[in-house]
């Protein structure tokens, strides 16, 4: 093929423009500076500087997330791809697609411990989908295409692409484009199999008393396979609930959605969890948040499970009917063969069934004691979604109590909207994440949703978001405590609170302002709504320190080891059920 | 629930992976990182034109442990195709062993004896030694060693099981 010489940045950043990337978060090095360089000479792709590439895969995390696009990320060898490491782990267990390109030291110096080299392939092979080392600059084409098409098609995930420096700098002819490169052997199953859409329709019209289990993959499968799903349980009269990472598929304000299941998730979704006869799961993983204990796991219910892994069909809970697709794919299938098939769930049942949790819904169990002295998280994270609520906001988390308080407490009506880290748990997730998704949606209201000790873990990405004007929201809820650690501590290890309060944290307010962002501080309810509206009003990055009750905990909670029956509601019901040895162990 | 089936059962299986750098790695460390067990597993190539290799990788665990070790290995993107072959039909399994002896007089004149039962090839030989290749199943190599032991065995280099499908039917 007689295209012109490139050197191996050219092709790099001309595969990158091929594949409709317009945005990378890097952070430069040795090791990448011919790419740099290569940068330095366009202005077609957007570099954002990070302070650190941790936070690069974070961004472009949130960014691929908010989007539906494939995240980029930069970072050069040795400490840059190994701090890049927490960040793929991150997009491998929430199935985000990014890719990544490392650095690396010339290939003639690849095994001699030269000055910054690591086995980067080594070392990500186990947190990343799949990996390159490029060795050839006549390969470099290919694999930068291969490794966009490996991260979006069937369940996404992070891909390194490792590239030694004298690769970058060899020329070549061969540039091909992304639609002369076909993957020799990866072809994820999009379509499922008509039987069992067909077994499905027959299992789920005898079911009286059904429920959709939705979760990350839904979201995954585009905003389509949203609408589908709110179609197909509103075609069924069926209650959904929905995991951490799911949130948003069906809005939240729907009569038939229960809210978030799980560990901290509602009473009536978990209970109808436990109670359901059909388990309808879209797209979610039966992850151990979500399933507690699992002999007693929704024991009496037939379950489908629709996954594009294949690998997720009995790994943790045995079902009745897999289904391998897609889940737009199959939503859409599964839909029209119910409406095809002239079927009708039994409405009898169907109303017993319905009155059951609404009788469970009327215990209200996010119902918590308010004050008029000092804000209780949950009435922050309340009335900020009172406040935000006709804004179309983007919400971010770093982990920890504030996270469940944001996922029980905001209500979200779209997919997309509702960025954490869920099966990582990484702290310093949200800022960064919050970075990319502003950088996507410049317009928009960006949101990230903190601990004050979460906050600290990439603080450093204020710099980022002062460097380009992205207006991002930081609403830490301050208690001054590692609040999920000290609330565990509390019920599992005899309020001895080991290591989790934090003695000197910073000022806030001060800290924002040396990083050029606004802070603002409420410590008293009262003045929590004027100083949130300042903060959606202010063109600016703000730093909003919001001092809560140190001692609130985050209820309902499943406490590990136990079933979904045995809720804790409220502090009033923890003395009544301890918790049991072997659920001491589990995490 | 559906009852977990707690029997542990053990497998042969066939993965056809592209030749390329890492991708053993990527195979192993899938066993190590997901607490699976593996007894047996030999690489090589089989394809030069295409490219691949076949792994044959013996292991245990109970059915839904199995079931996942066959969807995690399918999973990976270079991996092409994965067969349970102890589950898809019968199958042939083979192994070779290099077995060295060393010694004088009777015990040497007995090895050889034995050798011959298990139709064991002499590939290397001195006054003081033989190098014996035995092929079979492993459990008839198993039993070649026990017998050469004490007859001055002082070396063993075993292949791993390699298998195939019996029948007309290509993987």
């Amino acid at each position: 093929m007689a295209s012109p010489q490139m050197n191996g940045s050219e092709i790099v950043l001309k595969a990158l423009r091929d594949q409709g990337v317009d945005v990378i978060f890097g952070y430069p090095g040795g090791a990448v500076l011919p790419i740099y360089d290569a940068l330095h000479e366009q202005n077609a792709l957007r570099h954002i500087l990070v302070r650190h590439e941790q936070a690069a895969v974070h961004s472009a995390e949130g960014y691929a997330r908010s989007t539906g696009k494939v995240g980029v990320v930069l970072v050069t060898s040795g400490p840059g791809a190994t701090n890049a490491v927490t960040g793929l782990t991150d997009a491998l267990m929430d199935s985000v697609p990014v890719v990544c390109l490392t650095g690396q030291v010339p290939t003639h110096l690849i095994g001699n411990d030269a000055f910054q080299e690591a086995d980067t392939t080594g070392i990500t092979r186990p947190c990343t989908k799949h990996n390159y080392l490029v060795k050839d600059v006549d390969d470099l084409a290919r694999v930068i295409h291969e490794a966009f098409y490996v991260a979006r098609s069937g369940r996404p995930g992070p891909v390194v692409i490792d590239l030694p420096k004298d690769v970058q700098q060899a020329k070549s002819d061969s540039y091909i484009g992304p639609e002369d490169v076909k993957h020799q052997s990866y072809r994820p199953q999009v379509k499922a199999e008509s039987q069992a859409i067909s077994a499905a329709v027959q299992m789920i019209a005898k079911a009286k008393r059904p429920l959709f289990y939705t979760g990350g993959g839904v979201i995954n499968a585009g905003d389509k396979a949203s609408v589908l799903l709110s179609r197909f349980a509103r075609a069924l009269g069926a209650p959904v609930t929905s995991t951490l990472m799911g949130l948003g598929s069906m809005p939240a304000s729907d009569p038939l959605f229960l809210g978030m299941l799980g560990m901290h998730g509602t009473y009536e979704a978990n209970l109808a969890m436990y109670n359901c006869d059909v388990m309808i799961n879209v797209g979610a993983r039966f992850d151990d948040r979500v399933t507690g204990r699992l002999d007693e796991f929704s024991p009496r219910s037939q379950k489908i499970h629709i996954d594009i892994d294949p690998s997720s069909i009995n790994k943790n809970v045995v079902v009745d009917l897999p289904i391998i697709g897609d889940v737009a794919h199959v939503l859409d299938d599964l839909l029209k063969a119910w409406k095809r098939s002239g079927n009708k769930l039994n409405q009898k049942a169907l109303k017993a069934w319905w009155a059951q949790i609404e009788e469970w819904r009327g215990r209200d169990c996010l119902k918590f004691a308010n004050s008029k002295s000092i804000i209780k998280p949950q009435h922050a994270i309340q009335r900020l979604y009172e406040l935000t609520k006709d804004r179309d906001a983007y919400i971010t988390t770093e982990v920890g109590q504030h996270q469940m308080w944001a996922a029980q407490f905001y209500k979200f009506e779209k997919p997309r909207h509702w960025m954490t880290s869920g099966g990582l748990g990484t702290m310093g997730y949200g800022l960064p994440a919050a970075a990319g998704v502003q950088v996507a949606h410049p317009e928009a209201l960006v949101i990230d949703i903190a601990g004050e000790a979460s906050i600290l873990m990439n603080i450093q990405e204020l710099s980022t978001v002062a460097q380009y004007d992205l207006p991002v929201k930081v609403f830490i809820i301050n208690n001054q405590w590692m609040g999920m650690v000290r609330q565990w501590q509390e019920l599992l290890h005899g309020s001895r609170y080991s290591q989790s309060y934090t003695a000197s944290l910073p000022d806030f307010v001060k800290l924002a302002e040396a990083f050029g962002a606004v802070g603002l501080r409420a410590s008293k309810p009262g003045e929590l709504d004027d100083k949130i509206m300042e903060m959606i009003e202010s063109p600016r990055p703000v730093v909003f320190d919001c001092m809560v009750d140190q001692t609130e905990n985050c209820f309902p909670m499943i406490p590990s080891g136990a079933a979904h029956y045995e809720m804790l509601l409220g502090p009033e019901d923890k003395a009544s059920k301890p918790i049991s040895e072997e659920g001491m162990v589990l995490v | 629930m559906v009852p977990r089936d707690q029997t542990i059962e053990r497998r042969t299986m066939a993965v056809l992976v592209d030749n390329e750098p890492g991708v053993l790695a990527r195979v192993i460390g899938l066993f190590s990182g997901r607490g699976y067990n593996i007894e047996s597993l030999t690489v090589s190539e089989v394809d030069p034109v295409q490219g691949l290799s076949r792994i044959t990788v013996i292991t245990s665990g109970t059915p839904q442990i199995l079931e996942q070790i066959k969807a995690q290995l399918d999973r990976l993107v270079p991996v092409h195709r994965v067969s349970d072959l102890t589950r898809e039909g019968p199958c042939v399994e083979r192994e070779l062993v290099l077995v060295k002896v060393s010694g004088r007089g009777n015990k040497r004149v007995e090895s050889l004896r034995i050798a011959d039962i298990f139709r064991a090839r002499v590939v290397d030989s001195s006054q003081q030694h033989f190098v014996f290749e035995v092929t079979g199943s492993s459990e008839k190599l198993d039993v070649f060693i026990d017998m050469m032991r004490p007859l001055g065995l002082v070396d063993v280099s075993r292949t791993g099981v390699v298998a195939i499908a019996r029948g007309p039917k290509g993987f």
